[in-house]
């Protein structure tokens, strides 16, 4: 279950920064949305600014009929996640967002020292499937409508995104 | 915030002509690809979601059309049947709809232009195009819930859902209550 539909949950979601952040910023995105890659610089940026103040999450909301890739994808970093480098993989596939087959995923898992043959055959018998689907759902039920869509303790943010007015939104200052 | 304006108990979110909850929904038959016809009539016994949107291939449209796709798992719960609804062709639709892998029908309200969206009252004259407005229409062809969207918003599929829950509760009431 999920507790907030808008909230990170430290117990459930990856998360990256300190639990203890007082600034929560959930992202629920698509791994082969090309608006998601730009935020994805932003989202960074934002990290390096705010340090231990920020709680970052990211929840997968792939839109699978037009982004045919997308749901191996999110599967591929959930797969890696349980191996322990769910960020590592959520990074590359950012930075390659062009090369997103299977064999492509194999090569990343094993750039990362993960076990390439075993993330292929979890995508492949759809293991993370279901996780996946619950954090579309959550984002569904939550108000997001497209990707990325960011919500910044708890209130969905609505405005644009770059570096100045979501780090602005934020609480930092840019 | 749009999530705060779906709440199925408002059942309208005061929209000067937008048709609301407890009007019987005006029947049509409208083209669904150059060569087939649908009619709302056609899906009496199970829920109706009928999203009026601007135009194919603007921008949120796109957006709004691709979640509902993606969505459809969860409105086949309900048993709902949703139909995507603007003044395009028939033969706009069928690219539009083959471009974004559409699951879902797409009518074209196109001649008489407008005709069902008038009788909705959700079109825009000054466009030339429907508004974006939803409408969940119950088993027994009333409207349910109505909802109108400012025109570059994405209302998304929450106030659908939860109108579907709020119609799947009132069943099961109505049922005990027999």
């Amino acid at each position: 279950m999920i507790k907030s539909l808008t909230l990170p949950d430290p117990e459930r979601d990856h998360i990256h920064g300190s639990a203890d952040g007082s600034i929560k910023l959930l992202e629920y995105g698509d791994y082969e949305c090309p608006f998601c890659a730009d935020a994805q610089l932003i989202v960074k940026e934002i990290q390096q600014r705010l340090g231990d103040d920020l709680l970052f999450a990211f929840r997968h909301f792939p839109l699978t009929n037009i982004h045919p890739h997308a749901e191996h994808a999110a599967e591929a970093a959930e797969a890696a996640g349980a191996e322990g480098n769910f960020w590592g993989m959520h990074d590359i596939l950012f930075e390659n967002q062009a090369a997103l087959e299977d064999e492509d995923l194999a090569t990343y898992a094993a750039g990362l020292g993960l076990d390439g043959t075993r993330l292929i055959r979890e995508v492949a018998s759809s293991v993370y499937a279901p996780r996946i689907r619950d954090d579309f759902k959550s984002g569904v039920r939550g108000g997001v409508n497209g990707t990325p869509t960011f919500f910044i303790n708890g209130e969905r943010y609505d405005g644009k995104v770059d570096l100045e007015h979501l780090l602005g939104a934020s609480g930092g200052f840019a | 915030m749009s999530t705060t304006t779906t709440n199925p108990q408002t059942l309208s979110n005061g929209h000067r002509s937008a048709l609301s909850s407890g009007t019987p929904a005006p029947d049509f038959t409208l083209r669904c690809t150059p060569d087939q016809s649908v009619s709302l009539s056609e899906f009496r016994s199970r829920p109706v979601v009928l999203a009026f949107y601007p135009a194919d291939w603007s921008p949120v449209c796109g957006d709004q059309m691709a979640l509902y796709n993606e969505v459809l798992d969860e409105f086949q719960e309900f048993q709902a049947e949703v139909l995507g609804i603007s003044v395009d062709g028939a033969w706009c639709h069928a690219a539009f709809a083959r471009q974004n892998k559409l699951h879902f029908p797409l009518l074209a309200d196109f001649e008489p232009k407008g005709a069902v969206a008038r009788a909705y009252g959700v079109y825009d004259e000054k466009g030339g195009t429907c508004e974006r407005a939803l409408f969940v229409i119950d088993p027994n062809g009333i409207i349910h819930w109505s909802y109108v969207s400012p025109i570059g918003v994405n209302p998304g599929a929450n106030g659908i859902l939860s109108a579907l829950e709020d119609l799947k509760a009132k069943k099961r009431n109505d049922r005990r209550d027999k």
